[in-house]
């Protein structure tokens, strides 16, 4: 009656995965690491500038799939709250200070405070309900945008945001912006990783894979889903601060429907659950976007679309059955 | 002093009483069933005992505290755990991943927000496993168990919420013949400190574990005493011939 | 506020007949077709393009209907492949296909919004009340109401309807009929889809063609699918004047943040009945 062999902490790795398998993880991310902060001194402006939107995306696709792949909770708002925090740290350089890190504090408080005001409505819906329900709330908060022209500037959107300045300099050039943007992103990729993997994320999977049960085990599951869903709004909001940093400019469009899409397509295309997928997704979803959009006639978004609908066929199992599947190959 | 107490509770779906002003009391460390035939109820009020369904009317007291009124979760935290009659359990994750589930919940700590190891929680689990006679299978995707052993991993499940009562809905349904001994091994030897309710449709396993039972019928108790009164009983037999169960139940 | 109430009961009509169809495909067949605001975008560029005139006015519509027939009928074959999998799944693939849509509407008919203007005789303005009033909008009242009235005796005095309704109410007992479900389900998905493009034509007027005006049209009538329950007509009825109303008074009393009223009716709903005014017991928890 003692715990023979390692014993696992739920979420953790499992016990009897090789170290060899965490050592190489490790390898790798430190690779790419070294990789992408190098990358500015290897390329051009622009490309500098789509890899910082691809960093930005990357994030807020990280945040989402807290709530698809670890909780299971489809969501098509939360690209409101990427817009909330954007919103929020633009008007806050503008009218208070551009200082680091109060435009990111503000982002991620306001981000965490759209979603605690509205997604309470949607804790005690799942599945395609909840898909619904987010969508809903998602679009609202996007026409609050586009109507609340005293404070966000209506459809034109929010513009003359200055860069962000570090102990007083202000950010000016692509790559400086591109490190601070990566610096912030590898903190909330981390930070997201880090509740993934802990006791409370390992409830939140739970969740996913049998919420009725967790009920019966003694997990209130509202509260759960509630929790994740504030702290998915926070990094959301984080990565909305980060936009402004790059682009300096926020509108309306950036929290829409076609942007929530977007980011749900790098999740799945990642393999809900897998946060590294999800930055892969990202990128994808980015580079086509922006990089080839402009060879396509500004009509990146309809390749995107076709992806999308591609994808929902190609997956062996599902955008759903994925992650399964995966791990009892 | 019944530690788990059930006052009119009632339940109807549409113009069907399920349920319907059903009085219970079981006695601490009792080993009580709660029998009767397909559609007496039993599943209904199971149910609303444990709090999966709303009762609309009556009460439930869980060691004299009213709980009529709390979630499944707070019940479950204040002492009643359950098994469910179909093994319901996580695609994703392994026995061990499944027991510490519930035992972190009931460990007496906070759900951390950090990753770190749990050595007491994994301890935990894996004696539980242990208990169930499931060792050696601790890092079985749960897909992988069989059908008896998703049952005794329910069982697992279930203590490791630290239960004063221990509800069991059919914790029989589906086994082989071998897996049914096993399991009937398993409840005999339970501390004697929980308090245990069960379902059961094998009348051979209600006898041989409980000491009280409670015969519901159409939604409404029948009778409720030892198991000895429930076999004298003309008016259980007359209920399960009425309702056309062919089993010679009470010769055995 | 005589000229509020009526705005509200005309946007009210045209979101019954935009919403109607959303509703019950997803109480059918849990299907949720996100694709159904692009219809509608449809059906207002069809009236744009052919603007003017009675005739144009009557072949848009004529249009609309071919276009809601195959639209529709498109949308039903290809979720059929998905049958076996999650209803999330076919919810994503009308996802993809509704931004395929916006893009190729965009590409077509550019970037700016079009308006439109009603067919002769019905541009100006009569008196009610003695309150002038625009005669189009009066108009679209009384074609809403018919649709209403139209729908109505479809789902409740005909076969298709009596299987629709069966339908919502018990899955398994339809198939076990030796109903074929799939063209039940292509039927009422191609019915719902006429009725969108329609609503796009007969919404022209008021809302003009606009990128965007998908999406908020989309998440109107899924506030009011919400708001009525899954698979109700009559549900689909009283929320889409409910939310007509909402939307009219919400604009007038906090221009900047009407939105919000609209949100809050929504969470109202949720809490207070979380399977919406009308909806059976499917609701919230059902919707797997």
């Amino acid at each position: 009656m003692t715990a023979i062999e390692a014993p696992t902490v739920p979420g953790g790795a499992p016990a009897s995965a090789p170290r060899v398998t965490r050592a190489r993880t490790g390898i790798i991310a430190v690779a790419v690491l070294v990789v992408l902060a190098a990358a500015p001194f290897m390329l051009a402006p622009f490309a500098t500038t789509t890899l910082t939107r691809v960093l930005v995306f990357a994030l807020f696709a990280v945040s989402l799939d807290l709530l698809v792949g670890v909780t299971g909770l489809p969501s098509l708002g939360h690209a409101a709250y990427l817009g909330a925090g954007a919103y929020a740290a633009g008007w806050v350089s503008i009218n208070v200070t551009a200082e680091a890190p109060v435009p990111l504090l503000v982002g991620a408080g306001f981000g965490a405070l759209a979603a605690a005001l509205t997604g309470w409505v949607t804790v005690r819906s799942h599945g395609v309900f909840f898909l619904m329900l987010t969508l809903a709330i998602g679009e609202t908060l996007q026409q609050l945008a586009d109507t609340w022209e005293t404070v966000t500037g209506g459809a034109n959107g929010l513009t003359g945001i200055p860069a962000v300045r570090l102990a007083g300099t202000p950010l000016a050039n692509a790559g400086f912006t591109y490190w601070y943007v990566l610096a912030v992103g590898v903190i909330g990729f981390a930070l997201v990783v880090m509740v993934a993997r802990s006791p409370f994320g390992a409830a939140l999977r739970g969740i996913r894979d049998n919420e009725p049960r967790m009920r019966a085990l003694g997990y209130s599951t509202a509260r759960y889903k509630y929790a994740v869903i504030v702290m998915a709004g926070a990094v959301a909001g984080l990565a909305g601060a980060l936009l402004v940093a790059q682009q300096r400019l926020v509108t309306p469009a950036d929290m829409g429907f076609a942007t929530a899409s977007f980011a749900l397509l790098a999740v799945i295309i990642g393999g809900a659950g897998s946060l590294w997928g999800a930055c892969l997704g990202a990128a994808l979803v980015i580079i086509i976007r922006d990089a080839l959009g402009p060879s396509l006639d500004g009509h990146g978004t309809l390749v995107l679309g076709i992806v999308f609908v591609l994808v929902v066929y190609l997956l062996p199992r599902g955008a759903a059955g994925l992650r399964i599947y995966r791990r009892r190959r | 002093m019944s530690v788990l107490k059930c006052v009119g509770l009632s339940r109807s779906f549409g113009a069907l009483a399920a349920v319907s002003e059903v009085d219970l009391a079981v006695g601490a460390g009792a080993r009580h069933a709660l029998i009767g035939p397909n559609g007496a109820g039993k599943s209904t009020l199971f149910k609303l005992v444990t709090g999966t369904m709303k009762a609309h009317a009556g009460s439930v007291e869980l060691a004299g505290r009213d709980v009529t009124g709390l979630s499944e979760a707070k019940r479950c935290r204040l002492g009643m755990s359950q098994t469910l009659q179909h093994a319901s359990l996580f695609a994703s994750m392994t026995a061990a991943e499944t027991v510490a589930l519930a035992a972190q919940r009931h460990g007496g700590g906070r759900i951390s927000l950090v990753p770190r190891k749990q050595p007491a929680v994994a301890e935990r689990a894996a004696e539980l496993l242990a208990d169930v006679g499931l060792d050696g299978r601790e890092h079985v995707a749960v897909a992988s168990l069989s059908h008896g052993e998703r049952k005794q991993l329910e069982v697992a499940l279930a203590l490791a919420c630290r239960p004063t009562v221990l509800l069991l809905d059919e914790p029989a349904a589906g086994m082989s013949p071998a897996e049914r001994a096993r399991l009937v091994e398993l409840l005999a030897g339970l501390p004697a400190e929980i308090t245990v309710l069960f379902v059961e449709h094998d009348l051979d396993l209600v006898f041989a574990l409980a000491d009280s039972v409670t015969v519901l019928h159409l939604g409404k108790v029948l009778l409720s005493g030892t198991p000895a009164e429930v076999r004298a009983s003309d008016a259980v037999r007359e209920a399960y011939l009425g309702a056309g169960r062919r089993e010679e139940l009470f010769l055995a | 506020m005589l000229v509020s109430v009526l705005n509200g009961f005309s946007v009210g009509f045209l979101l019954f007949v935009l919403a109607v169809g959303l509703s019950i495909v997803f109480g059918m067949m849990d299907v949720l077709n996100l694709a159904h605001g692009a219809l509608f975008l449809c059906g207002a560029y069809l009236g744009a393009t052919f603007a003017g005139g009675w005739g144009g006015f009557l072949g848009a519509l004529g249009l609309a209907a071919v276009f809601g027939l195959v639209g529709g009928g498109l949308l039903s074959l290809m979720t059929e492949p998905l049958r076996k999998r999650s209803h999330l799944d076919q919810a994503l693939l009308t996802l993809g296909v509704a931004l395929v849509a916006a893009e190729v509407l965009a590409i077509v008919f550019g970037d700016d919004p079009l308006s439109v203007a009603a067919p002769p005789g019905l541009n100006d303005s009569v008196q009610v009340f003695g309150v002038s009033y625009p005669t189009y909008r009066l108009v679209i009242i009384g074609v809403g109401a018919v649709l209403a009235l139209a729908v109505y005796l479809v789902v409740e005095r005909t076969r298709l309807g009596a299987l629709v309704r069966a339908t919502v109410a018990d899955r398994e007992m339809v198939s076990v009929l030796g109903v074929d479900n799939r063209l039940v389900k292509a039927a009422v998905f191609a019915i719902g889809s006429v009725l969108a493009t329609t609503a796009g034509v007969l919404g022209g007027p008021i809302y003009g063609a606009r990128p965007g005006l998908d999406a908020t049209v989309l998440i109107l009538a899924l506030v009011v699918v919400v708001i009525g329950g899954l698979g109700s007509v009559r549900g689909a009825l009283i929320g889409a004047l409910i939310i007509g109303q909402v939307d009219i008074v919400g604009k007038y009393l906090l221009p900047d943040l009407s939105s919000f009223i609209l949100f809050a009716a929504l969470a109202l709903v949720l809490v207070l009945r979380p399977q919406g005014l009308f909806g059976g017991p499917v609701g919230t928890a059902g919707a797997r």
